[in-house]
């Protein structure tokens, strides 16, 4: 760490949005630039989103001082297959959705509690058995994180989550 | 169309190379890139010089790259021929060196078999190039040659690496020319009007300025450094060069300060640190150039013009930032600067000027010269007085003498010396002055060299022979790394640990082995008679100068120091304590 980055600063959330080629290797790039550089990824979903023009959209979740992450974003762009970095944390209002499914198994009482908790969460039953259930919960990581919690003590065996996806509100495009 | 599928890939990589401008390629061949070597074989428009080892091929295209400013270029087989180039690649990735450096490959339907030779080569060298490309079809081997070669030369310049499965440069395919090639990456070379505006307020406001320049300069070109001469007179105002920018702005100017940093001047360090204002352009506050960074020019206001945004608030936040090619800006500055008739404030300036010719007075690169020893700055600045007037392009390995050539060889021109700064890669050297030689074969073209640092390529020698490429090596033998021994000797209690290589060979006679000359002077009252005879034989010579071993190089800014507390020389007592080597510079 340098000096200038010993400086207190605050420590900040960011959500950054890429628009790269959908060809082989841009993931591995987009990995190597945060392990090499030692900056954080909290979590990064990505997947084709225009076929036609052959363009994929990575969403990352970082954190890093305000000079940490402008160099993220910075260092995203320099790479040869990006054509748009934007940080939704900071450029507006943006929506930003988890989507995990959450396994709990026990019976009884425990059993009929997490079904009265993965209602109030809107949480779906998309697979049951006699002794156990998975949960599709959708929702901001916080509440993605609480009803994880809320699982806990009922039973839960397994957790896949998909990692932030996240959009601009508003008409424009990236 | 005729001319439909009638090529195989191998002609197609020729005839692209053909459209791109390529001259030369330095290469080395093996069984994934036979069919292209049997292209190689049936024209004479190319030239392919045959280094000896792949690491040297890439330091060559370097040395050619930075010589001319065109893009250099590379081939060699798949496995051992690719991971042999890895060096090289961070090397020119460090220094923004433009190249584009082809791998063999093994076929496609063997790719991660495990093949024999197969090295997932654009995985290990992903985070050590600009770019690279696998190409997995025929169809797209001309697209992207073409887009290597722009990637390659386009914003910042770095290293690009296309791997070339041996099927595909077998199988037919259509030769698409750059024309019709179009790329999406697309570096702005324009910068902000509005930011130049401000940019020229600020200089025409400043009392104390210095204009930092580095590198990126070269990148520019030849006319960026023409503007940057122009406009630093213009202002009357001082400049200092980074290692990497020496020759952007002529060393013999007055409004020179010599290069900064680690081992810069007394003047050039302490301007940097008493400035108001702060014009950095083409240059990235390395670590060996800021010291420590809590204490970096305190109390300046920073400009910084670069092409690359990831440069800028990197190490050190700066208060107005303009992105674009130096050329670019520089043009429109001067513009902005005429057009609104600035000037510089003449008192403060001639204060300001009155205070650095007090740093100058100390004449910091002083050196107690001897009659009974080769001083090593002695020898640089004979070897700088008996050539100038071939205007010779300089290379250098890395250490000790590498610093003196920076400090006592005179740069008055862009693309005349060539030296590894970032990676600091010792064995740089000979293959870089190999390309320059390849690219310049009329000129003088001199390798400044330590005894270590020549014999971690020296098998290059060979490649001199063959292609009578008459490089000079000029050895500053010091019997020691001089450069690792000086920091164990001032940080390690004066503990030589493997520092003293105990055998070293007869260079004169090592030099007769592969068929050039080999001269030897051990008394200051030979070098003249060796400089002189060195650069009249019209072949390549190692020069094996016996220099003082126990001469340190200064001025120096210990690790985790700041510019004003640098040390002058052995006496100077400010060479008591190192500070942490996390606040500062780190590595020999
Ligand atoms: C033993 C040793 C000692 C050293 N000691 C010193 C020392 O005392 N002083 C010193 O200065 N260095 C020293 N160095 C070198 C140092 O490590 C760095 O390599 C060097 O300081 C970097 O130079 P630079 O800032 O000019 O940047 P470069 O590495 O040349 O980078 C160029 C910059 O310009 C930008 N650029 C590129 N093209 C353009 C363009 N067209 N327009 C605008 N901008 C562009 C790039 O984005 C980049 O930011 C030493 C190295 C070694 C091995
Ligand atoms: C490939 C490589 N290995 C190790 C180093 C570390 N290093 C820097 S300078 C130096 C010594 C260079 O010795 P020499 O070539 O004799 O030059 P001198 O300092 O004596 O002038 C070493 C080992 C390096 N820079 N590069
Ligand atoms: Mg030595």
């Amino acid at each position: 760490m340098t000096a200038m980055t010993k400086i207190v600063e605050e420590t900040n959330r960011h959500t950054i949005s890429v628009l790269v080629d959908n060809e082989a290797g841009v993931l591995a790039r987009v990995i190597g630039l945060f392990s090499g550089r030692g900056y954080n990824i909290e979590s990064l979903t990505v997947a084709e989103v225009n076929r036609a023009e052959n363009l994929s959209r990575i969403t990352i979740v970082t954190t890093g001082t305000a000079m940490i992450v402008e160099q993220i974003k910075n260092q995203l762009r320099r790479l040869v297959p990006v054509h748009k970095v934007s940080d939704l944390t900071i450029e507006g209002p943006h929506v930003a959705r988890e989507l995990a499914l959450v396994k709990v198994a026990g019976t009884g009482d425990k059993r009929v509690e997490s079904l009265r908790i993965a209602d109030i969460f809107r949480a779906r039953a998309i697979d049951s058995t006699n002794e156990s259930f998975v949960f599709e919960v959708v929702g901001a990581t916080e509440k993605v994180d609480a009803f994880i919690k809320l699982m806990e003590p009922l039973g839960l065996v397994d957790v896949s989550r998909t990692g932030v996806v996240a959009i601009a509100r508003g008409p424009n495009p990236l | 169309m005729a001319q439909h599928d009638t090529l195989n890939g191998a002609e197609i990589l020729l005839k692209a190379l053909a459209d791109q401008g390529v001259e030369v390629i330095f290469g080395y061949p093996g069984g994934a890139v036979l069919p292209i070597y049997d292209e190689l074989f049936k024209q004479n428009r190319l030239k392919h010089v045959l280094v000896r080892h792949e690491q040297a091929a890439v330091h060559a295209a370097e040395g050619y790259a930075r010589s001319t400013g065109k893009v250099g270029c590379v081939l060699v087989t798949s496995g051992p021929g690719a991971t042999n180039t890895i060096t090289g690649l961070t090397d020119a990735l460090c220094d923004s060196i433009p190249l584009v450096c082809f791998t063999g490959q093994v076929p496609t339907s063997l790719i991660g078999n495990d093949a024999f030779q197969e090295a997932d080569i654009t995985g290990i060298t992903r985070p050590c190039t600009k770019h690279n490309y696998l190409v997995k079809d025929v169809g797209d081997l001309s697209r992207i040659v073409h887009e290597a070669f722009h990637v390659a030369r386009s914003g910042r310049p770095g290293p690009v690496l296309v791997d070339l499965p041996k099927d595909v440069v077998q199988s037919k395919g259509e030769y698409v020319p750059p024309q019709r090639v179009k790329s999406k990456y697309k570096p702005p070379v324009k910068g902000d009007i509005k930011a130049i505006e401000t940019a020229a307020e600020m200089i025409a406001r400043a009392k104390r300025p210095v204009f930092y320049v580095g590198g990126g300069l070269i990148n520019s070109g030849a006319a960026a450094c023409q503007l940057l001469t122009q406009f630093v007179r213009m202002t009357g105002y001082p400049c200092t060069q980074t290692l990497m920018g020496l020759g952007a702005f002529p060393a013999s100017d007055p409004l020179s300060l010599g290069m900064l940093g680690m081992h810069g001047t007394y003047e050039a360090n302490l301007a940097m640190h008493g400035c108001d204002l702060m014009i950095n352009i083409g240059a990235r506050f390395d670590d060996r150039v800021t010291g420590r960074l809590n204490a970096f020019s305190p109390n300046s206001k920073k400009i910084h013009v670069d092409i690359d945004p990831s440069s800028v608030n990197k190490n050190v936040a700066v208060d107005l930032a303009v992105i674009g090619d130096a050329a670019h800006i520089l043009e429109d500055l001067i513009k902005v600067w005429k057009a609104k008739q600035y000037r510089a404030d003449e008192k403060a300036l001639r204060a300001w000027w009155a205070e650095i010719d007090q740093w100058r007075a100390v004449n910091c690169l002083h050196y107690e010269n001897s009659n009974k020893v080769i001083k090593p700055q002695y020898a640089i600045q004979r070897l700088y007085e008996l050539t100038k007037h071939k205007n010779p392009y300089i290379c250098t390995e890395v250490g000790q003498h590498q610093m003196w050539a920076a400090q006592h060889f005179r740069f008055e021109q862009p693309n005349h010396w060539m030296t590894s700064g970032g990676l600091g890669t010792m064995g740089y050297g000979l293959p870089a002055a190999m390309g320059v030689q390849t690219a310049h074969p009329e000129a003088l073209v001199v390798n400044i060299a330590g005894e270590s640092s020549i014999q971690m390529n020296i098998q290059e020698m060979a490649t001199l022979c063959q292609h009578k490429l008459p490089v000079k090596i000029f050895i500053l033998n010091n019997q020691y790394m001089g450069m690792v021994r000086q920091w164990q000797e001032l940080i390690h209690g004066g503990r030589y640990s493997e520092s003293h290589m105990e055998h070293h060979p007869d260079f004169v006679k090592l030099a007769e082995a592969y068929g050039a000359v080999g001269l030897r002077a051990t008394k200051p009252g030979e070098v003249d008679d060796l400089i002189k005879e060195m650069i009249a034989v019209d072949r390549p010579v190692i020069a094996d100068l016996r220099t003082d071993a126990s001469e340190n190089c200064f001025p120096m800014i210990m690790p985790g120091m700041a510019h004003n507390e640098m040390v002058l020389g052995p006496e100077d007592k400010g060479m008591e304590k190192p500070g942490s080597e996390e606040d500062g510079m780190v590595l020999v």
